[in-house]
């Protein structure tokens, strides 16, 4: 395979919220300063562009506007700016001594190498699994999969849908199902209550969709497609506590949780730490998101399972920590005002679990 | 099943392409992901598990979990969920870990 080598100050890996933003920020607070995006999908975004539902939360994040709205805005200005380029279909591989990245570029047909000041990791997380026997046929499918197939490509996953988890993913995406025409038969909580937010468990009932807490997958069946859920009550050990109820159904969506993608951190020699309430190991990081490794950064769902608008802050703050330490400007005004805007979002009841688990990761020191 | 009406979005598709799975012609549309033309022709299996040769399916469809791997125009080991649709490619479903070219 041929390989090209590419000059860079700043490398962003991810072209999700996080990635855009941070070479926006970057490029606008050091112009001059070159910056590549690589992104292994051939589609930028990441999983901002498969929301259809508008956003709550603050202005600057553009609340209020849907998820694939705020995701062409992002796109728009990074695309515009002349000192960033993006590499689609480009997956970053490895780490390497003095900084080197390599990738591989699957449109080109050949390895990238990258030799940047700083490297950005923004690659976002992926969609946790559930056990039970049936779990890789067919059919089931994590929920963002399902929302990619019907939102970004217009293709129906199935037509009868059973919904395991009631977070604010299984809540949005079984809207958004009925939306585009399935049947949503049911969703299924582990848990005795529902996690999402009440506005979006109540728009869901009133569609007549039984919520069913305190209840799990037990099976799922089919010859070479999913044909039937099995899903029976649990009492708070997560034990079966009654009869088994059968769902005749062609998909069953997963919507468990993610798991940060931390291989690239993991494989440079970051620090790592296990932290609960940021979706399991994250590399350490700091306020200004620097790991352990001088050179790399963090930004996003990889540092910390959050949302679209704190994925954005972050990505600016790495942005502008990793533009100041190459240019040598003094960046440290706007750096706190977008971590004061960070710790606004996070004040929320909903960003309890993030302030906890970012908390517990400053305890730790960088060693 | 492609949605042929939603209250939201508005779906603009490339052009029409003929591809073929396994040998069989089927029709997409030009830069959508491989593994949503597959499916809106009722394509669900990609894959099998290694041992127990168990059917598998698109499940992440942002190139994280490797169910989809198939075989594209002769290559094996293509993450077909992040992969545009190309007029005339040749899709099949891969038997194996695959062959480095
Ligand atoms: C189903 C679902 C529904 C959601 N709903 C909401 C919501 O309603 N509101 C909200 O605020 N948030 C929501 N979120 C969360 C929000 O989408 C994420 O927090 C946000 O997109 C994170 O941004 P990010 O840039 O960190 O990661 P992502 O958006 O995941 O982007 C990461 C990018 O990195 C790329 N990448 C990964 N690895 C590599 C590599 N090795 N080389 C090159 N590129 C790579 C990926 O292809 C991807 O494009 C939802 C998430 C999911 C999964």
């Amino acid at each position: 395979m041929a390989l090209k080598i590419n000059k860079c100050d700043i490398l962003i890996i991810g072209g999700g919220p996080a990635g855009l933003e941070a070479a926006y920020h970057a490029a606008k607070a050091a112009p001059g300063l070159k910056i590549s995006i690589v992104e292994e999908n051939f589609l930028l975004g990441g999983q901002l562009i498969k929301q259809t539902h508008s956003f709550f939360g603050s202005k600057n994040q553009f609340a209020g506007k849907r998820g694939f709205e705020i995701a062409e805005l992002l796109m728009d200005r990074v695309r515009k700016n002349p000192d960033i380029d993006i590499h689609l279909q480009t997956s970053a591989l490895g780490c390497y001594e003095g900084g080197i990245v390599a990738c591989e570029s699957m449109a080109e047909g050949c390895l990238k190498e990258f030799q940047p000041g700083r490297t950005i990791v923004a690659a976002g997380a992926r969609e946790n699994m559930a056990p039970f026997p049936g779990n890789d046929l067919p059919g089931v499918f994590g929920a963002g999969a399902a929302q990619t197939l019907m939102n970004v490509y217009g293709v129906l996953p199935g037509r009868k849908v059973v919904m395991l988890g009631a977070g604010n993913i299984g809540l949005i995406v079984s809207y958004q199902l009925m939306q585009a025409g399935a049947e949503v038969l049911a969703i299924i909580e582990g848990l005795p209550m529902i996690g999402g937010y009440h506005v979006h468990a109540a728009k869901i009932r009133r569609m007549g969709v039984p919520i069913l807490a305190s209840h799990t997958v037990v099976r799922a069946t089919g010859k070479s497609t999913l044909e039937e859920v099995e899903v029976a009550p649990i009492d708070k050990n997560w034990k079966i506590a009654g009869e088994s109820t059968v769902f005749q159904a062609d998909t069953l969506c997963l919507a468990v949780g993610l798991t940060p993608g931390t291989e690239l951190l993991e494989q440079s020699g970051c620090r790592m730490a296990f932290v609960k309430e940021l979706g399991g190991h994250v590399a350490w990081h700091n306020d200004r998101m620097e790991t352990s490794r001088p050179e790399i950064l963090v930004a996003g769902d990889v540092s910390g399972i959050e949302e679209a608008s704190t994925a954005m802050l972050e990505g600016k703050i790495a942005g502008l920590a990793a533009a100041e330490g190459l240019s040598g400007l003094d960046l440290s005004d706007e750096i706190s005002r977008a971590q004061q805007e960070l710790a606004g979002i996070r004040k929320g009841p909903y960003g309890e679990k993030a302030c906890l688990g970012k908390d517990k990761l400053c305890k730790l020191s960088v060693r | 099943m492609r949605i042929d009406k939603h209250p939201v979005l508005h779906f603009e598709k490339g052009r029409k392409v003929q591809f073929y799975f396994d040998g069989r012609p089927m029709t997409g549309h030009e830069g959508e992901a491989v593994t949503a033309a597959l499916h809106a022709n009722g394509v669900m299996v990609l894959s099998h598990s290694l041992k127990r040769r168990h059917p598998r399916g698109l499940f992440c469809a942002i190139g994280k979990c490797a169910s989809c791997m198939m075989r594209v125009d002769g290559q094996d080991n293509v993450r077909t969920c992040i992969l545009p649709l190309r007029e005339g490619m040749r899709i099949e479903t891969q038997e194996g870990k695959g062959r480095l070219k």
